[in-house]
């Protein structure tokens, strides 16, 4: 049986909430009729999701498991003060979780069953996420647990809330497709860091979605650390709505997994926003990364940045498909986006497309896109200052990466992503000297 | 300290060295000079074991070791030091962390641990000191947007905390005013021991009168074709070269 009978035959549909029902009810039948994608689609021409969908999942939540906390410190963040909410096989682990005060926090299957949350569900819920792709319907139709925050007007969370979605690997592979909704209210600040991690080397395919509304006046950032094992595939939609005078990043580190998608969406409802889209790649054996980002730029006076970096070693394979759109109304944006790739092999590959759509005259888009080697000249010159090869080429990735970490505002994060990233050039540097 | 015998070498199918002897002992200064294309770079190069030059005939020995074999990294840990006449530049890495790895990586290389951080603090506003280097420009990334002048400083900067035995200048004056070579040369002459050498590749005669060297060689088609004290510099200077190519 394929994977997509398999899904029509467990569907139920049924919600203990009548609007969240009816957005499964919509999304089932949208996802039925389109199915998983293929690459004949153009938005996945090069990302076949085939060999993923091939492997026998199995769709509903487990129970029991062996996690302890002990199994989790690996793939957290060290020496980092963090709110964690620790999910295992989709589902909430509340002695390996902290409990926060200083925000609101619900499990989704909690939330649907409280009244407090109708105009949430009614509103907020699925208005991004509907119909963006046949997989975010998938979501949207089985999904069964992830959370929902709020953080309150004005509010500084004093600390990042690591969302940590584990998958145990001991029962059989699994497909976890958990579900987000925050809301920042006006002139609120919180970071995020968000990791899917299989613990055991199980095939594992992770089919998430996360919805972001920021209010006026604040700042919301999202770091997403994507070095899952090799039989784990992670497809992330996360959209972003901004109201006026809003900043939003969302940080995409990607080592490792399978094959990872990321899309992120952001939109512009008001003047005076500020998105920001960063990403590192580094990548080896047959893995691939596709980053598909959106800027939809509806609002004048609006910056949004785009940088992404990607290594590719062995087979592995980088797609960047960067689309702008710039309404008429968008007047004085400045959307910058940029794209560049070191192909450290001969069978390593990237494809590049930027997509601009503009509709306004008085506007500043620019982009760009290198592909090349490593600098065999930067390499001499810093073995002749006594830098072993190996060393010297990792100094040369890590500085290539550099202009995409700069802005990590977690000096901790900043920390575990070098390290992560002289794990994967396979050097003992002290990055975190290099980081100041 | 350093002894070339013979030297051959090409890159890609260029015969540029061809028959090249040198011998430079400890506590000298030897001056290189001579026209365009002569092999004065490839010579700096070729000592350093650029990698895209091949050696094709010949010898090279450091303290009585033929270092022919040893890469650019093994070489730089027996103490040759190469500054480049276009120094690269290295986005992302500061002057401060780059120097630092360099430090640590040789002391490694010699079985050492790296150095504390309180003595290489003190060292780098020792020498950066003595290179009229501001601490601000320590923590720009290596060369980016760096003046000419300002490359060839850090140059001498870096130089001065690996403390090489064998210093090779490769038209360190280039792109240099008055006023910064004055700086640059102050620099050399303050690290100069009877312990260590200095090799400068020059196309004027200018910067030795700031660095004075023991002897002058002329290179030209690939050899030493002239050698002398330092009044031949003078002499180069006023005539040129074509009397002695001819």
């Amino acid at each position: 049986m394929s994977l997509q009978d398999k899904l029509a035959a467990a569907f139920k549909g049924n919600s203990k909430n009548a609007s969240v029902e009816n957005y499964k009810k919509e999304a089932f039948e949208a996802f039925s009729q389109k199915g998983f994608p293929t690459t004949k689609d153009e938005e996945w021409k090069y990302t076949s999701l085939r060999s993923v969908l091939k492997k026998e999942y199995g769709i509903e939540s487990a129970k029991a498991t062996n996690i302890t906390q002990e199994s989790i410190t690996p793939f957290l963040v060290a020496g980092l003060d963090s709110y964690k909410l620790v999910f295992v096989d989709g589902v909430f682990q509340a002695s390996l979780s902290d409990s926060i005060e200083e925000v609101s926090v619900k499990l989704l299957s909690e939330a649907i069953e409280d009244a407090s949350y109708q105009d949430l569900f009614e509103n907020k819920y699925n208005s991004l996420a509907k119909g963006f792709t046949s997989l975010t319907d998938l979501n949207t139709a089985f999904t069964n647990e992830g959370v929902v925050i709020q953080v309150a007007k004005s509010k500084v969370v004093s600390k990042p809330i690591e969302l940590i979605y584990l998958a145990s690997g001991e029962t059989s592979a699994m497909l976890l497709q958990p579900r987000n909704l925050i809301t920042v209210a006006e002139n609120a600040e919180v970071k995020f860091i968000e990791r899917h991690q299989s613990v055991a080397n199980v095939a594992t395919f992770n089919n998430v979605v996360t919805e972001v509304f920021v209010a006026q006046n604040g700042i919301f950032d999202l770091y997403k650390i994507q070095n899952d094992k090799d039989d784990a595939s992670l497809v992330d939609a996360t959209f972003v709505a901004q109201e006026r005078d809003t900043v939003a990043s969302v940080y995409t580190f990607t080592f490792g997994g399978n094959i990872t998608r990321n899309n992120l969406s952001f939109y512009q409802n008001g003047p005076g926003c500020d998105s920001i889209l960063n990403g590192v790649t580094i990548l080896e054996g047959s893995q691939l990364v596709d980053n598909h980002t959106l800027v939809a730029h509806k609002s004048p006076d609006c910056q949004s940045n785009e940088t992404y970096k990607g290594i590719y070693g062995g087979k592995s394979t980088g797609v960047f498909n960067g689309k702008v759109i710039v309404d008429q109304a968008a007047q004085r944006i400045n959307a910058y986006q940029q794209n560049d790739s070191v192909l450290i092999s001969d069978e390593a590959t990237i494809n590049s497309k930027p997509q601009l759509e503009i509709f306004a005259d008085d506007v500043k888009c620019s982009h760009g896109c290198t592909i090349g080697q490593l600098d065999k000249s930067a390499l001499f010159y810093m073995q002749q200052r006594g830098i072993p090869v190996k060393e010297a080429e990792a100094l040369l990735m890590f500085a290539f990466c550099s202009d995409a970490i700069k802005e990590v505002k977690v000096p901790a994060l900043k920390i575990k992503i070098n390290q992560l990233m002289a794990d994967k050039l396979g050097v003992n540097i002290q990055f975190d000297e290099i980081a100041e | 300290m350093l002894k070339i015998e013979n030297l051959h070498a090409k890159v890609e199918d260029n015969d540029i060295l061809k028959g090249l002897n040198i011998e430079v002992k400890a506590g000298e200064v030897h001056a290189i000079m001579g026209p365009n294309g002569a092999g004065k770079s490839t010579l700096a190069s070729v000592v350093a074991g650029n990698e895209n030059y091949e050696v094709t005939e010949g010898n090279i020995f450091l303290e009585g070791e033929n270092i022919e074999d040893l890469s650019p990294d093994e070489r730089a840990h027996k103490g040759v030091f190469l500054s480049f006449q276009y120094p690269v530049e290295i986005p992302g890495v500061t002057v401060t962390n780059f120097i630092k790895t360099a430090i640590n990586a040789k002391r490694k290389a010699n079985g050492l641990e790296d150095m504390p951080a309180a003595e290489m603090l003190k060292k780098i506003k020792e020498k950066s000191a003595l290179l009229e280097i501001k601490k601000d420009f320590l923590s720009r990334s290596l060369n980016e947007g760096f003046s000419g002048g300002e490359k060839k400083r850090n140059e001498i900067f870096q130089m001065a905390m690996l403390e090489p035995k064998l210093a090779i200048l490769d038209e360190t004056d280039s792109g240099l005013d008055i006023d910064a070579l004055r700086i640059v040369a102050n620099g050399v002459n303050k690290l100069k021991s009877k312990d260590n050498a200095v090799i400068v590749i020059t196309h004027y005669q200018r910067l030795l009168d700031y660095i004075i060297p023991d002897f002058v060689h002329v290179l030209a088609d690939g050899k030493i074709i002239k050698s002398g004290g330092k009044e031949l510099a003078l002499e180069l200077e006023e005539k040129g070269y074509d009397w002695l190519v001819k």
